[in-house]
């Protein structure tokens, strides 16, 4: 999924994100125009970039970087934009990595976890199918063995994607399932194996320790495994992603984000504030609830983006 | 799910409550910290501009300032505008129709539409008597009407028979005939997950809606949601007219702000709340109780409510009658045990009562947890049947034995006898109280003594 013609992805990205920038934006004009930066408009922007979900501490340091060197100043809502949309970029750069399956693993084990309803399902179809394009084999694992018809859904998503689903019926052992599936996918020699698992809320102490047991029984079959461990945000997620990536880290080991849903009017501004304090990765966004719909995430295209601006 | 918020007004509290006399800029600068308190639980901001200045016009009067107890008087004036934000009072589900009532479950993708679709059937079966049918009209994401039937099925509801390549328009159409040839009081329809900006979505969900006339359309609102709440809730809200709210996965440790927000912007009270995985985990949303948990006062009612509820009555005789005799035996300590877990376990008992917010991330530093009361009833059921009448009869070996058999510690079984020793003498003097007392004392007891809590228990 790196290698797609950027005209085609950045277009949709811009559709998707322009409801978001375009409030954020339009609102950024009204408050400074052309005129002196001063504290009440100052204070309103830090309120807008709170609006993004960014967060109270991420938009206060945001304004006073803008106000640093500007404040009293006459400045243009073009002006600040570009500022703001460069402070952003800056953040957001180290953390805009894709999944790069290692071809050394045989399989990749990628383990994709996250809150009930942020679209780990959805996600992994999408995966799978962007893989799946690139040329490598793909497996995908149906752990989401608790919500009812889950295991369908992604078996459908199998079809789409012309991938091998292991699944076994509701209710089964999602830890047996992972080591069976990753048996399997050894077997053949598959290049990715997607493991789904079964929504959970991070302070659920129980069902957190059942991911940490599929953790620990993967790794009995390839001790390096699970290779990527992708956390699935949802955009209309607010400052709870914080706790979300913090809890999930540490039973699991993250070693990156997916944000899906940003086709809304969220903003997924919080992961601005998640670059700052966890730096982990953000390998995709989703925009859309098309088979296609999965991006790569470009700091500096999301940034101007959400600052509308052109990229 | 109000924990952090909670947390943070006790700490802004508990600096007024020191404080002998409030200046205005003692009420400035506390306001200011709830303005950050509140964002950072995710509340609409434009929402927390009007609380704040709502509180701030209260607070700064005559009234505060003069008060004996200032720090009080500016938590009573917060709460107060908390409750009046959540909804004064409480609003249950409007079933005023001509049978089959239509309720029908908007909202976006993920929210959790069709949990909630059959946790409101359970509900009107099991308390309000209704029988329901259950329709999916999500024809857009895989195996969403599989989803529906699967947990009817698991439930023992019924839902519509599924029809390929029907429309959503066509199901609910079919439902409601079906609902009224049928018998059934309420016809539940779980719409598809939708954006609020697809127009075309939106204008399907409204023609839904006019086509079935339903007396309830509830929007269904997570409770992690950000600022983003507030602009998808209003749009829901002006296109298809919400009636209701169903605010999920309360039981998460996000900050809640949607409820304050989704509520304050359209004005629909939040009926239903789902607080947990398990299909009866959704309850009614008592706004005056929600505004006492959020600021660390508790929420005691709905502890009592939930005691009366999962305690058979039957079981409880018994055991007062027992108790009466002086013969409190393992067994019935194992019932008790059960009960709690039944209540939701110590993590939800602990979220009802006021003030323990410390003594929660005390219990869960020394895994004080719902672990513990497993590891309890397995070290009870590891003792032979006479052992569990008897608890006069253990040794060194017999300890010894129903460690090993339990996957516990000597030491562990040790406390659990010592704390069953302690309980019966209670109950011996709470006897004569008969089943309230028991009740009571039954919970404190339950605490081991000196295990893990420096000692002290913690009420």
């Amino acid at each position: 999924m790196n290698d797609r013609p950027a005209t085609g992805w950045l277009a949709r990205l811009r559709a998707g994100l322009s409801r978001t920038s375009s409030r954020l934006a339009s609102g950024i004009g009204d408050i400074v125009g052309k005129r002196r930066l001063d504290h009440e408009t100052l204070e309103k922007l830090e309120e807008l970039l709170i609006g993004a979900d960014l967060g109270v501490a991420t938009a206060a340091r945001l304004t006073a970087n803008l106000a640093k060197d500007r404040f009293g100043k006459e400045v243009s809502d073009e002006e600040v934009r570009e500022a703001l949309a460069d402070d952003l970029a800056a953040i957001l750069d180290p953390v805009a990595k894709p999944l790069a399956p290692d071809p050394a693993h045989r399989p990749h084990v990628v383990l994709v976890v996250g809150v009930n309803g942020s679209g780990k399902t959805t996600t992994i179809g999408k995966l799978a199918r962007a893989f799946r394009a690139e040329g490598r084999s793909v497996m995908m694992a149906a752990g989401d063995t608790f919500r009812a018809a889950a295991v369908e859904q992604l078996q459908i998503w199998g079809e789409r994607a012309g991938c091998p689903v292991v699944s076994r019926e509701t209710g089964a052992d999602a830890a047996g399932l992972a080591y069976e599936a990753l048996e399997r996918a050894k077997a053949e020699g598959i290049d990715v194996l997607l493991i789904d698992t079964a929504g959970r809320l991070q302070n659920r102490a129980d069902l957190m320790a059942e991911l940490e047991k599929i953790v620990r029984v993967v790794r009995k079959l390839d001790a390096t495994a699970p290779h990527d461990c992708l956390l699935v945000l949802d955009a209309t997620v607010g400052q709870n992603a914080h706790s979300q990536v913090e809890t999930f880290q540490r039973m699991t080991g993250v070693t990156g984000l997916a944000m899906t849903k940003l086709d809304g009017t969220a903003r997924g501004g919080v992961i601005v504030a998640l670059a700052e304090k966890f730096g982990l990765p953000v390998f995709a966004i989703g925009v859309g609830e098309g088979e296609d719909d999965l991006r790569p995430f470009e700091a500096r295209a999301f940034a101007r983006n959400l600052m509308g601006l052109e990229a | 799910m109000f924990d952090t918020l909670t947390g943070r007004l006790g700490e802004v509290f508990d600096r007024l409550k020191r404080r002998g006399a409030l200046s205005a800029s003692d009420v400035d600068e506390a306001l200011r910290e709830i303005r950050v308190a509140l964002l950072e639980a995710d509340v609409a901001l434009p929402v927390v501009k009007d609380f704040i200045e709502a509180v701030r016009a209260r607070a700064v009067g005559e009234e505060v300032i003069r008060s004996v107890t200032p720090g009080q008087m500016v938590i009573k004036v917060v709460h107060d505008h908390l409750v009046e934000m959540l909804g004064a009072d409480e609003s249950g589900l409007n079933l005023a129709a001509a049978p089959p009532a239509a309720i029908m479950m908007v909202g976006l993708q993920g929210s959790g539409k069709t949990t909630s679709t059959a946790k409101i059937a359970v509900h009107l079966r099991d308390k309000l008597r209704k029988k329901a049918l259950m329709a999916s009209l999500d024809v857009r994401r895989p195996a969403a009407q599989q989803q529906l039937r699967t947990l009817g099925e698991q439930a023992g509801i019924a839902t519509l028979p599924i029809v390929p390549l029907e429309t959503p328009q066509m199901i609910a159409a079919r439902a409601m005939d079906v609902g009224r040839r049928e018998g059934y009081d309420v016809v539940l329809l779980d719409t598809a997950g939708r954006l609020h900006i697809d127009e075309e979505l939106m204008k399907e969900a409204a023609a839904v809606r006019d086509a079935v006339r339903p007396v309830e359309t509830l929007f269904v609102a997570d409770a992690l949601t950000g600022q983003d709440a507030v602009r998808a809730a209003e749009a829901f809200h002006e296109k298809v007219h919400v009636t209701g709210v169903v605010l999920t996965r309360v039981d998460g440790d996000g900050r809640g702000g949607a409820a304050l927000s989704v509520r304050a912007v359209t004005g629909c009270p939040i009926k239903l709340m789902g607080t947990g995985e398990r299909i009866d985990a959704l309850e009614p949303f008592h706004p005056e109780r929600i505004a006492s948990r959020i600021l660390g006062m508790g929420d005691v009612v709905s502890l009592v409510e939930r005691a009366a509820e999962t305690v058979e009555e039957e079981e409880a005789e018994k055991l007062a009658a027992r108790i009466q005799k002086g013969q409190f035996d393992f067994d019935d300590f194992a019932q008790q045990l059960r009960q709690i877990r039944k209540m939701g376990g110590m993590g939800g008992i602990m979220g009802l009562l006021p003030g323990v917010g410390k003594i929660k991330n005390q219990m869960a530093a020394h895994n004080m947890d719902d672990r513990m009361l497993a590891r309890q009833e397995a070290i009870i059921l590891s003792m032979t049947p006479a052992e569990r009448h008897n608890p006069k009869v253990f040794n060194g070996s017999r300890r010894r034995r129903i460690a090993t058999g339990s996957g516990t510690t000597v030491q562990e079984v040790n406390r659990l006898i010592k704390q069953h020793q302690e309980m019966s003498r209670m109950m011996k003097k709470m006897g004569k109280m008969g089943k309230k007392g028991l009740m009571r004392s039954g919970m404190p007891g339950l605490m081991p003594p000196g295990g893990g809590m420096g000692g002290r228990g913690p009420f």
